[in-house]
Protein backbone atom coordinates (compact mmCIF):
# COMPACT_ATOMS: atom_id res chain seq x y z
CA UNK A 1 0.00 0.00 0.00
CA UNK A 2 1.39 3.07 -0.84
CA UNK A 3 0.12 6.18 1.86
CA UNK A 4 -0.23 9.31 1.19
CA UNK A 5 -1.31 12.83 4.15
CA UNK A 6 -3.72 15.08 2.99
CA UNK A 7 -3.92 18.32 5.05
CA UNK A 8 -5.97 20.95 4.86
CA UNK A 9 -6.05 24.49 6.71
CA UNK A 10 -8.95 27.32 6.33
CA UNK A 11 -12.25 29.01 7.38
CA UNK A 12 -14.60 26.56 7.96
CA UNK A 13 -17.22 26.20 5.23
CA UNK A 14 -19.84 24.00 3.85
CA UNK A 15 -18.99 21.00 1.88
CA UNK A 16 -14.92 20.93 2.28
CA UNK A 17 -15.22 17.29 3.07
CA UNK A 18 -17.66 16.78 0.61
CA UNK A 19 -15.47 17.96 -2.17
CA UNK A 20 -12.18 17.16 -1.34
CA UNK A 21 -14.03 13.38 -1.24
CA UNK A 22 -15.48 13.53 -4.50
CA UNK A 23 -12.45 14.04 -6.22
CA UNK A 24 -10.59 11.43 -4.42
CA UNK A 25 -13.17 9.18 -5.14
CA UNK A 26 -13.39 9.71 -8.88
CA UNK A 27 -9.21 9.24 -8.59
CA UNK A 28 -9.73 5.54 -7.54
CA UNK A 29 -8.00 7.23 -3.72
CA UNK A 30 -9.28 4.96 -0.80
CA UNK A 31 -9.50 6.64 2.50
CA UNK A 32 -7.64 4.83 5.68
CA UNK A 33 -8.56 7.24 8.68
CA UNK A 34 -10.22 11.16 8.73
CA UNK A 35 -8.95 13.18 11.77
CA UNK A 36 -10.33 16.87 11.92
CA UNK A 37 -11.19 19.86 14.62
CA UNK A 38 -12.17 23.14 14.24
CA UNK A 39 -10.17 26.20 16.22
CA UNK A 40 -11.67 29.72 16.23
CA UNK A 41 -13.77 28.99 13.09
CA UNK A 42 -10.64 27.45 11.16
CA UNK A 43 -10.81 24.10 9.94
CA UNK A 44 -8.06 21.73 10.44
CA UNK A 45 -8.29 18.44 8.78
CA UNK A 46 -5.96 15.18 8.36
CA UNK A 47 -6.51 12.23 6.59
CA UNK A 48 -4.66 9.22 5.68
CA UNK A 49 -4.84 8.07 1.94
CA UNK A 50 -4.18 4.60 0.04
CA UNK A 51 -2.94 6.27 -3.41
CA UNK A 52 -2.11 3.00 -4.52
CA UNK A 53 -4.79 2.59 -7.35
CA UNK A 54 -4.02 6.49 -8.83
CA UNK A 55 -3.40 6.56 -12.21
CA UNK A 56 -1.97 10.10 -12.44
CA UNK A 57 1.10 10.86 -11.37
CA UNK A 58 1.47 11.99 -7.91
CA UNK A 59 2.48 15.78 -8.63
CA UNK A 60 -0.75 16.17 -10.80
CA UNK A 61 -3.04 15.03 -8.13
CA UNK A 62 -1.74 16.96 -5.73
CA UNK A 63 -1.61 19.90 -7.58
CA UNK A 64 -5.21 19.96 -8.30
CA UNK A 65 -6.32 19.33 -4.95
CA UNK A 66 -4.22 22.08 -4.23
CA UNK A 67 -5.65 24.67 -6.95
CA UNK A 68 -9.36 22.77 -6.17
CA UNK A 69 -8.69 24.10 -2.16
CA UNK A 70 -7.27 27.42 -3.83
CA UNK A 71 -10.15 28.26 -6.15
CA UNK A 72 -13.19 26.26 -5.31
CA UNK A 73 -13.34 26.15 -1.17
CA UNK A 74 -10.77 28.77 -0.03
CA UNK A 75 -8.91 26.54 1.94
CA UNK A 76 -5.10 25.72 1.86
CA UNK A 77 -4.77 21.94 0.79
CA UNK A 78 -1.72 20.20 0.66
CA UNK A 79 -0.65 16.01 -0.17
CA UNK A 80 2.34 14.68 0.59
CA UNK A 81 4.19 11.06 0.72
CA UNK A 82 4.00 9.39 3.96
CA UNK A 83 7.17 8.61 4.02
CA UNK A 84 8.38 12.63 4.67
CA UNK A 85 6.35 12.20 8.43
CA UNK A 86 7.79 8.42 8.97
CA UNK A 87 11.33 9.53 8.19
CA UNK A 88 11.00 12.39 10.91
CA UNK A 89 8.85 10.91 13.78
CA UNK A 90 9.46 7.08 13.71
CA UNK A 91 12.87 5.77 14.79
CA UNK B 1 -0.05 5.54 12.26
CA UNK B 2 0.98 8.68 11.67
CA UNK B 3 -1.53 11.35 13.77
CA UNK B 4 -2.32 15.19 13.82
CA UNK B 5 0.38 16.84 15.70
CA UNK B 6 3.06 15.05 14.16
CA UNK B 7 2.00 16.14 10.76
CA UNK B 8 0.99 19.45 11.80
CA UNK B 9 4.53 20.26 13.61
CA UNK B 10 6.49 18.60 9.78
CA UNK B 11 4.36 21.14 8.58
CA UNK B 12 4.68 24.23 10.41
CA UNK B 13 8.35 23.28 9.95
CA UNK B 14 8.61 23.97 6.57
CA UNK B 15 5.86 27.14 6.47
CA UNK B 16 6.67 28.86 9.21
CA UNK B 17 10.27 28.27 10.13
CA UNK B 18 12.15 27.88 6.31
CA UNK B 19 12.40 23.75 7.06
CA UNK B 20 14.36 22.55 3.35
CA UNK B 21 16.76 20.75 1.68
CA UNK B 22 19.36 23.11 0.78
CA UNK B 23 21.03 21.13 -2.27
CA UNK B 24 20.91 18.09 -3.60
CA UNK B 25 24.32 17.43 -4.94
CA UNK B 26 25.42 15.55 -7.76
CA UNK B 27 29.36 14.23 -7.47
CA UNK B 28 30.93 13.59 -10.94
CA UNK B 29 34.10 12.47 -11.97
CA UNK B 30 35.95 14.04 -14.48
CA UNK B 31 38.96 11.89 -14.38
CA UNK B 32 37.90 9.01 -17.47
CA UNK B 33 37.68 12.55 -19.57
CA UNK B 34 41.56 13.23 -19.47
CA UNK B 35 43.00 14.04 -22.59
CA UNK B 36 45.88 15.83 -23.83
CA UNK B 37 43.62 17.52 -26.40
CA UNK B 38 41.82 20.54 -25.61
CA UNK B 39 38.99 20.57 -27.91
CA UNK B 40 38.10 16.75 -27.27
CA UNK B 41 38.76 17.60 -23.06
CA UNK B 42 36.26 20.30 -23.26
CA UNK B 43 33.69 18.00 -25.39
CA UNK B 44 34.06 15.02 -23.21
CA UNK B 45 33.73 17.06 -19.94
CA UNK B 46 30.55 18.49 -21.48
CA UNK B 47 28.96 15.39 -22.61
CA UNK B 48 30.07 13.97 -19.26
CA UNK B 49 28.28 16.52 -17.69
CA UNK B 50 24.99 16.97 -19.78
CA UNK B 51 24.56 12.78 -19.87
CA UNK B 52 24.74 12.49 -15.51
CA UNK B 53 23.05 14.92 -14.60
CA UNK B 54 20.14 15.90 -17.36
CA UNK B 55 17.76 14.36 -14.61
CA UNK B 56 18.80 16.01 -11.70
CA UNK B 57 16.72 19.39 -11.29
CA UNK B 58 13.34 17.09 -12.52
CA UNK B 59 14.44 14.22 -10.14
CA UNK B 60 15.07 17.35 -7.57
CA UNK B 61 11.46 18.84 -8.13
CA UNK B 62 9.56 15.66 -8.28
CA UNK B 63 10.64 14.63 -4.62
CA UNK B 64 10.21 18.07 -3.69
CA UNK B 65 6.38 17.51 -4.92
CA UNK B 66 5.77 14.13 -3.25
CA UNK B 67 6.74 15.19 0.20
CA UNK B 68 5.84 18.84 0.07
CA UNK B 69 9.65 19.93 1.31
CA UNK B 70 11.62 22.69 -0.74
CA UNK B 71 14.72 21.10 -2.35
CA UNK B 72 16.08 25.08 -2.73
CA UNK B 73 19.34 23.85 -4.88
CA UNK B 74 20.50 21.37 -7.54
CA UNK B 75 24.47 21.42 -7.78
CA UNK B 76 26.74 19.55 -9.58
CA UNK B 77 30.20 19.17 -8.19
CA UNK B 78 33.05 17.32 -10.18
CA UNK B 79 37.20 15.67 -10.22
CA UNK B 80 39.18 19.02 -9.17
CA UNK B 81 40.01 19.90 -12.75
CA UNK B 82 43.45 20.72 -12.57
CA UNK B 83 43.53 16.67 -12.20
CA UNK B 84 41.86 16.07 -15.09
CA UNK B 85 43.43 19.12 -17.16
CA UNK B 86 46.77 19.18 -16.98
CA UNK B 87 48.01 17.81 -19.93
CA UNK B 88 45.07 19.23 -22.16
CA UNK B 89 46.34 22.85 -20.48
CA UNK B 90 48.94 25.17 -21.37
CA UNK B 91 47.61 28.91 -20.71
CA UNK B 92 45.58 30.32 -18.20
CA UNK B 93 43.66 30.78 -20.93
CA UNK B 94 43.24 27.20 -21.85
CA UNK B 95 41.84 27.18 -18.48
CA UNK B 96 38.96 29.65 -18.82
CA UNK B 97 38.00 27.53 -21.97
CA UNK B 98 37.29 25.15 -19.44
CA UNK B 99 35.49 26.88 -17.47
CA UNK B 100 33.53 28.65 -19.98
CA UNK B 101 32.55 24.92 -21.10
CA UNK B 102 32.01 23.71 -16.94
CA UNK B 103 29.24 26.90 -16.98
CA UNK B 104 27.70 25.48 -20.57
CA UNK B 105 27.06 22.24 -19.61
CA UNK B 106 25.62 23.65 -16.13
CA UNK B 107 23.12 25.87 -18.02
CA UNK B 108 22.39 23.30 -20.39
CA UNK B 109 21.10 21.11 -17.45
CA UNK B 110 19.79 24.14 -15.24
CA UNK B 111 21.57 23.23 -11.88
CA UNK B 112 22.09 26.56 -9.64
CA UNK B 113 25.84 25.89 -8.87
CA UNK B 114 28.81 24.15 -10.58
CA UNK B 115 32.01 23.03 -8.30
CA UNK B 116 35.53 21.72 -8.94
CA UNK B 117 36.99 24.11 -10.76
CA UNK B 118 39.91 23.51 -7.77
CA UNK B 119 43.49 22.30 -7.40
CA UNK B 120 44.66 20.53 -3.76
CA UNK B 121 47.84 22.04 -3.47
CA UNK B 122 48.47 21.49 0.20
CA UNK B 123 51.66 20.36 -0.08
CA UNK B 124 53.41 21.50 -3.11
CA UNK B 125 51.92 23.00 -6.57
CA UNK B 126 52.40 21.32 -9.96
CA UNK B 127 52.75 23.77 -12.80
CA UNK B 128 48.94 22.78 -13.94
CA UNK B 129 47.68 23.09 -10.35
CA UNK B 130 49.49 26.93 -10.29
CA UNK B 131 48.27 27.86 -13.96
CA UNK B 132 44.94 26.53 -12.94
CA UNK B 133 44.89 28.83 -9.62
CA UNK B 134 46.13 31.95 -12.19
CA UNK B 135 43.24 31.58 -14.13
CA UNK B 136 40.90 31.56 -11.28
CA UNK B 137 40.21 35.06 -11.64
CA UNK B 138 39.05 35.30 -15.49
CA UNK B 139 37.42 32.23 -14.91
CA UNK B 140 35.23 33.66 -12.25
CA UNK B 141 34.61 36.77 -13.84
CA UNK B 142 33.58 35.05 -17.37
CA UNK B 143 31.59 32.40 -16.29
CA UNK B 144 27.75 32.23 -13.70
CA UNK B 145 27.18 28.60 -12.26
CA UNK B 146 31.20 28.16 -11.98
CA UNK B 147 32.20 28.00 -8.10
CA UNK B 148 36.55 27.39 -7.60
CA UNK B 149 38.23 26.24 -4.68
CA UNK B 150 42.05 25.38 -3.38
CA UNK B 151 42.93 23.49 -0.66
CA UNK B 152 45.80 25.11 1.13
CA UNK B 153 47.04 23.01 3.77
CA UNK B 154 45.81 19.48 5.97
CA UNK B 155 46.67 18.42 9.34
CA UNK B 156 49.06 15.50 7.40
CA UNK B 157 50.79 18.07 4.93
CA UNK B 158 51.07 20.73 6.81
CA UNK B 159 50.48 24.91 4.98
CA UNK B 160 51.64 25.47 1.73
CA UNK B 161 52.54 28.90 1.96
CA UNK B 162 53.51 29.51 -1.19
CA UNK B 163 50.16 29.13 -2.07
CA UNK B 164 48.84 30.93 0.73
CA UNK B 165 50.58 34.04 -0.81
CA UNK B 166 49.60 33.24 -3.91
CA UNK B 167 45.68 33.54 -3.48
CA UNK B 168 45.89 36.12 -1.49
CA UNK B 169 46.54 37.99 -4.82
CA UNK B 170 44.18 35.73 -7.08
CA UNK B 171 41.07 37.09 -4.30
CA UNK B 172 41.96 40.51 -4.97
CA UNK B 173 42.53 40.23 -8.73
CA UNK B 174 39.02 38.46 -8.77
CA UNK B 175 37.65 41.09 -6.77
CA UNK B 176 39.20 43.71 -9.18
CA UNK B 177 37.44 41.52 -12.70
CA UNK B 178 34.38 41.31 -10.65
CA UNK B 179 33.98 45.38 -9.65
CA UNK B 180 31.08 46.20 -11.51
CA UNK B 181 29.44 43.56 -9.74
CA UNK B 182 30.48 44.62 -5.96
CA UNK B 183 32.95 42.10 -6.52
CA UNK B 184 30.96 39.30 -6.25
CA UNK B 185 33.83 36.23 -8.31
CA UNK B 186 35.31 36.52 -4.63
CA UNK B 187 31.69 34.96 -3.30
CA UNK B 188 32.37 31.74 -5.45
CA UNK B 189 35.51 31.72 -4.78
CA UNK B 190 36.95 29.62 -1.01
CA UNK B 191 40.17 28.34 0.31
CA UNK B 192 40.20 25.14 2.74
CA UNK B 193 42.75 23.52 4.94
CA UNK B 194 41.87 19.38 4.96
CA UNK B 195 39.03 19.91 2.39
CA UNK B 196 36.96 17.29 2.35
CA UNK B 197 36.15 15.07 -0.77
CA UNK B 198 31.91 14.73 -0.56
CA UNK B 199 30.80 18.84 -0.39
CA UNK B 200 27.90 19.17 -1.24
CA UNK B 201 28.02 23.03 0.09
CA UNK B 202 29.17 26.11 -2.58
CA UNK B 203 31.59 27.09 -2.74
CA UNK B 204 33.86 24.94 -1.67
CA UNK B 205 32.42 21.56 -3.58
CA UNK B 206 34.11 19.19 -5.69
CA UNK B 207 33.86 15.34 -6.33
CA UNK B 208 37.07 13.61 -4.84
CA UNK B 209 39.67 11.35 -6.04
CA UNK B 210 38.55 8.78 -3.56
CA UNK B 211 35.05 8.62 -4.97
CA UNK B 212 32.42 6.71 -7.13
CA UNK B 213 32.25 8.00 -10.69
CA UNK B 214 28.36 9.78 -9.81
CA UNK B 215 27.39 9.92 -6.13
CA UNK B 216 24.51 11.74 -4.67
CA UNK B 217 25.25 14.17 -1.52
CA UNK B 218 22.54 16.02 -0.04
CA UNK B 219 22.87 19.06 2.27
CA UNK B 220 20.21 19.95 4.98
CA UNK B 221 19.45 23.16 6.37
CA UNK B 222 16.93 24.32 9.04
CA UNK B 223 18.51 27.00 11.79
CA UNK B 224 14.98 28.43 12.12
CA UNK B 225 13.57 24.73 13.13
CA UNK B 226 16.20 25.02 15.78
CA UNK B 227 15.59 28.36 17.01
CA UNK B 228 11.80 28.03 17.07
CA UNK B 229 12.13 24.57 19.42
CA UNK B 230 14.59 26.68 21.70
CA UNK B 231 11.90 29.39 22.14
CA UNK B 232 9.90 26.70 23.65
CA UNK B 233 12.66 25.91 26.82
CA UNK B 234 13.43 29.87 27.69
CA UNK B 235 15.82 29.78 30.53
CA UNK B 236 16.15 25.85 31.20
CA UNK B 237 19.25 24.12 32.13
CA UNK B 238 22.21 23.16 29.25
CA UNK B 239 20.94 19.46 29.77
CA UNK B 240 17.37 20.50 28.19
CA UNK B 241 19.28 23.14 25.63
CA UNK B 242 21.38 19.92 24.05
CA UNK B 243 18.52 17.97 24.26
CA UNK B 244 15.83 19.93 22.03
CA UNK B 245 18.91 20.54 19.64
CA UNK B 246 19.73 17.07 18.93
CA UNK B 247 16.13 16.09 19.14
CA UNK B 248 15.49 19.17 16.39
CA UNK B 249 18.65 18.18 14.05
CA UNK B 250 17.39 14.36 13.96
CA UNK B 251 14.23 15.10 12.57
CA UNK B 252 15.94 17.59 10.11
CA UNK B 253 18.43 15.26 9.26
CA UNK B 254 16.01 12.32 8.85
CA UNK B 255 14.50 14.51 5.72
CA UNK B 256 17.75 14.93 4.41
CA UNK B 257 18.22 10.93 4.76
CA UNK B 258 14.67 10.55 2.56
CA UNK B 259 15.64 12.91 -0.23
CA UNK B 260 18.89 11.48 -0.25
CA UNK B 261 17.71 8.19 -0.33
CA UNK B 262 15.01 8.94 -2.81
CA UNK B 263 17.55 11.35 -5.34
CA UNK B 264 20.09 8.28 -5.22
CA UNK B 265 16.54 5.81 -6.52
CA UNK B 266 15.16 7.91 -9.01
CA UNK B 267 18.54 8.74 -10.79
CA UNK B 268 20.25 5.20 -10.55
CA UNK B 269 23.35 6.87 -8.85
CA UNK B 270 24.84 5.52 -5.43
CA UNK B 271 24.11 7.79 -2.46
CA UNK B 272 27.01 9.28 -1.23
CA UNK B 273 26.46 11.72 2.26
CA UNK B 274 23.96 13.77 4.29
CA UNK B 275 25.47 16.94 5.31
CA UNK B 276 24.54 17.58 8.55
CA UNK B 277 25.12 21.54 8.35
CA UNK B 278 22.78 24.57 9.95
CA UNK B 279 22.90 26.43 6.78
CA UNK B 280 20.99 29.96 7.32
CA UNK B 281 19.84 32.51 4.54
CA UNK B 282 18.78 35.92 4.65
CA UNK B 283 15.51 35.26 5.43
CA UNK B 284 13.97 36.28 8.27
CA UNK B 285 13.80 33.48 10.67
CA UNK B 286 16.69 31.62 8.77
CA UNK B 287 19.71 32.24 10.96
CA UNK B 288 22.19 30.74 12.79
CA UNK B 289 22.96 33.60 14.87
CA UNK B 290 19.58 33.89 15.81
CA UNK B 291 19.75 30.46 17.85
CA UNK B 292 22.67 31.97 19.49
CA UNK B 293 20.69 35.19 20.61
CA UNK B 294 17.64 32.48 21.72
CA UNK B 295 20.26 30.88 23.74
CA UNK B 296 21.13 33.50 25.82
CA UNK B 297 23.38 36.57 23.66
CA UNK B 298 22.36 39.68 23.17
CA UNK B 299 24.07 39.55 19.74
CA UNK B 300 26.68 36.92 17.77
CA UNK B 301 29.72 37.99 19.13
CA UNK B 302 28.94 38.81 22.68
CA UNK B 303 31.57 36.98 25.12
CA UNK B 304 29.82 33.06 25.69
CA UNK B 305 29.28 33.39 21.90
CA UNK B 306 32.29 30.55 20.90
CA UNK B 307 30.87 28.43 24.04
CA UNK B 308 27.40 28.32 22.64
CA UNK B 309 28.42 27.24 19.23
CA UNK B 310 30.47 24.77 20.10
CA UNK B 311 27.57 23.29 22.18
CA UNK B 312 25.34 24.38 19.23
CA UNK B 313 27.59 22.47 16.44
CA UNK B 314 28.23 18.93 18.89
CA UNK B 315 24.53 19.03 19.45
CA UNK B 316 23.71 19.01 16.01
CA UNK B 317 26.36 16.26 15.47
CA UNK B 318 24.93 13.99 17.56
CA UNK B 319 21.47 14.46 16.98
CA UNK B 320 22.30 13.89 12.96
CA UNK B 321 24.60 10.89 13.11
CA UNK B 322 21.78 8.88 14.85
CA UNK B 323 19.49 9.97 11.78
CA UNK B 324 21.71 9.00 8.95
CA UNK B 325 24.77 6.24 8.96
CA UNK B 326 26.20 8.16 6.33
CA UNK B 327 26.98 11.45 7.40
CA UNK B 328 30.29 13.44 5.69
CA UNK B 329 31.07 16.83 4.05
CA UNK B 330 31.10 20.10 6.74
CA UNK B 331 28.42 18.65 8.83
CA UNK B 332 28.00 21.60 11.72
CA UNK B 333 26.68 25.02 12.11
CA UNK B 334 27.89 27.74 8.60
CA UNK B 335 28.22 31.02 10.01
CA UNK B 336 28.42 33.00 6.79
CA UNK B 337 28.52 36.85 7.34
CA UNK B 338 25.98 37.97 4.85
CA UNK B 339 23.73 35.01 4.59
CA UNK B 340 22.56 35.36 7.78
CA UNK B 341 20.68 38.22 9.10
CA UNK B 342 21.79 37.90 12.75
CA UNK B 343 24.94 37.93 11.82
CA UNK B 344 24.73 40.83 9.56
CA UNK B 345 22.74 42.45 12.65
CA UNK B 346 25.41 41.68 14.99
CA UNK B 347 28.20 42.88 12.42
CA UNK B 348 26.59 46.36 11.44
CA UNK B 349 26.02 46.97 15.26
CA UNK B 350 30.37 46.18 16.10
CA UNK B 351 29.18 42.92 18.44
CA UNK B 352 30.77 40.69 15.88
CA UNK B 353 34.46 41.53 14.45
CA UNK B 354 36.77 39.04 12.46
CA UNK B 355 39.02 38.34 15.02
CA UNK B 356 36.10 36.97 17.23
CA UNK B 357 34.83 35.02 14.11
CA UNK B 358 38.18 33.70 13.67
CA UNK B 359 37.55 32.59 17.35
CA UNK B 360 33.58 30.82 16.02
CA UNK B 361 35.64 28.75 13.41
CA UNK B 362 37.74 26.67 15.90
CA UNK B 363 34.70 25.19 17.32
CA UNK B 364 32.16 24.82 14.00
CA UNK B 365 32.27 24.36 10.61
CA UNK B 366 33.64 25.72 7.66
CA UNK B 367 35.54 29.10 8.71
CA UNK B 368 35.37 32.77 7.46
CA UNK B 369 32.67 33.10 5.39
CA UNK B 370 31.14 35.86 3.12
CA UNK B 371 32.88 38.44 5.05
CA UNK B 372 33.30 41.80 3.12
CA UNK B 373 36.38 43.43 3.50
CA UNK B 374 37.68 46.92 2.49
CA UNK B 375 38.67 46.87 -1.36
CA UNK B 376 42.19 48.62 -0.27
CA UNK B 377 42.66 45.83 2.00
CA UNK B 378 46.48 44.48 0.74
CA UNK B 379 47.37 40.99 -0.57
CA UNK B 380 49.66 40.27 1.61
CA UNK B 381 46.90 40.99 4.29
CA UNK B 382 44.48 38.78 2.97
CA UNK B 383 46.94 35.89 2.92
CA UNK B 384 48.24 36.55 6.55
CA UNK B 385 44.15 35.81 7.11
CA UNK B 386 43.96 32.73 5.33
CA UNK B 387 47.48 31.61 6.83
CA UNK B 388 45.24 31.90 10.49
CA UNK B 389 42.38 30.22 9.27
CA UNK B 390 44.33 27.41 7.93
CA UNK B 391 46.25 26.67 10.62
CA UNK B 392 43.36 26.81 12.98
CA UNK B 393 42.03 23.91 10.49
CA UNK B 394 45.75 22.44 10.53
CA UNK B 395 46.24 21.76 14.09
CA UNK B 396 42.48 21.29 15.43
CA UNK B 397 42.46 18.46 12.45
CA UNK B 398 39.10 19.81 11.09
CA UNK B 399 37.99 21.58 8.47
CA UNK B 400 38.53 25.43 7.96
CA UNK B 401 37.91 27.62 5.03
CA UNK B 402 38.27 31.47 3.96
CA UNK B 403 35.63 33.56 1.59
CA UNK B 404 36.44 37.10 1.95
CA UNK B 405 35.22 39.46 -0.52
CA UNK B 406 37.38 42.46 -0.57
CA UNK B 407 35.03 44.93 -2.14
CA UNK B 408 36.82 47.43 -4.54
CA UNK B 409 36.09 50.85 -4.13
CA UNK B 410 34.24 50.34 -0.68
CA UNK B 411 35.34 50.55 2.37
CA UNK B 412 34.67 50.16 6.37
CA UNK B 413 30.90 52.03 6.71
CA UNK B 414 29.95 50.59 3.36
CA UNK B 415 27.11 47.75 2.79
CA UNK B 416 27.57 45.47 -0.07
CA UNK B 417 24.70 43.47 -2.06
CA UNK B 418 25.06 40.50 -3.22
CA UNK B 419 21.44 39.10 -4.02
CA UNK B 420 19.94 36.16 -3.36
CA UNK B 421 21.00 33.42 -1.25
CA UNK B 422 24.21 35.74 -0.86
CA UNK B 423 22.91 38.02 0.86
CA UNK B 424 24.57 41.32 1.69
CA UNK B 425 26.91 42.67 4.31
CA UNK B 426 28.57 45.67 6.44
CA UNK B 427 32.28 46.03 4.89
CA UNK B 428 34.55 44.78 8.26
CA UNK B 429 37.44 46.38 9.82
CA UNK B 430 40.52 44.19 8.76
CA UNK B 431 43.47 44.67 11.35
CA UNK B 432 45.82 47.34 9.82
CA UNK B 433 48.88 46.17 10.78
CA UNK B 434 51.36 44.66 8.34
CA UNK B 435 52.15 40.50 7.69
CA UNK B 436 54.05 40.84 5.14
CA UNK B 437 57.20 39.93 5.77
CA UNK B 438 55.60 36.89 7.48
CA UNK B 439 53.78 36.04 4.12
CA UNK B 440 56.46 36.52 2.06
CA UNK B 441 58.67 33.68 2.88
CA UNK B 442 58.92 30.78 0.70
CA UNK B 443 58.23 27.39 1.38
CA UNK B 444 55.76 25.84 3.81
CA UNK B 445 54.63 24.95 7.30
CA UNK B 446 55.14 21.74 8.57
CA UNK B 447 52.37 19.54 9.90
CA UNK B 448 52.17 19.44 13.24
CA UNK B 449 53.00 17.07 16.07
CA UNK B 450 49.92 15.59 16.50
CA UNK B 451 49.99 14.85 12.60
CA UNK B 452 52.39 11.59 12.96
CA UNK B 453 49.74 9.10 14.01
CA UNK B 454 51.03 6.12 12.38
Amino acid sequence: MKKAIITVVGKDTVGIIARICTYLAEHRINILDISQTIVDGYFNMMMVVDISALQEPFSTMSAELTRIGEQKIGVQIRCQKEEIFDSMHRI
Amino acid sequence: MINFREVSETNKMIDQENLDVRTITMGISLLDCADADLDRLCSKIHDKIVQSARELVKTGEEISADFGIPIVNKRISVTPISLVAGAACRSTGDYVRIAKTLDEAAHEVHVNFLGGFSALVSKGMTPAEELLIRSIPEALSQTELVCASVCLGSTRTGINMDAVRLMGKIFKQTAELTKDKDSLGCAKLVVFCNAPDDNPFMAGAFHGVTEADRIINVGVSGPGVVKTALESIHGESFEVLCETVKKTAFKVTRVGMLVAQEASKRLHVPFGIVDLSLAPTPAIGDSVADILCEMGLEQAGAPGTTAALALLNDQVKKGGVMASSYVGGLSGAFIPVSEDQGMIRAAECGALTIEKLEAMTCVCSVGLDMIAIPGDTKETTISGIIADEMAIGMVNAKTTAVRVIPVIGKGVGDTVEFGGLLGYAPIMPVNRYDCSEFVSRKGRIPAPIHSFKN
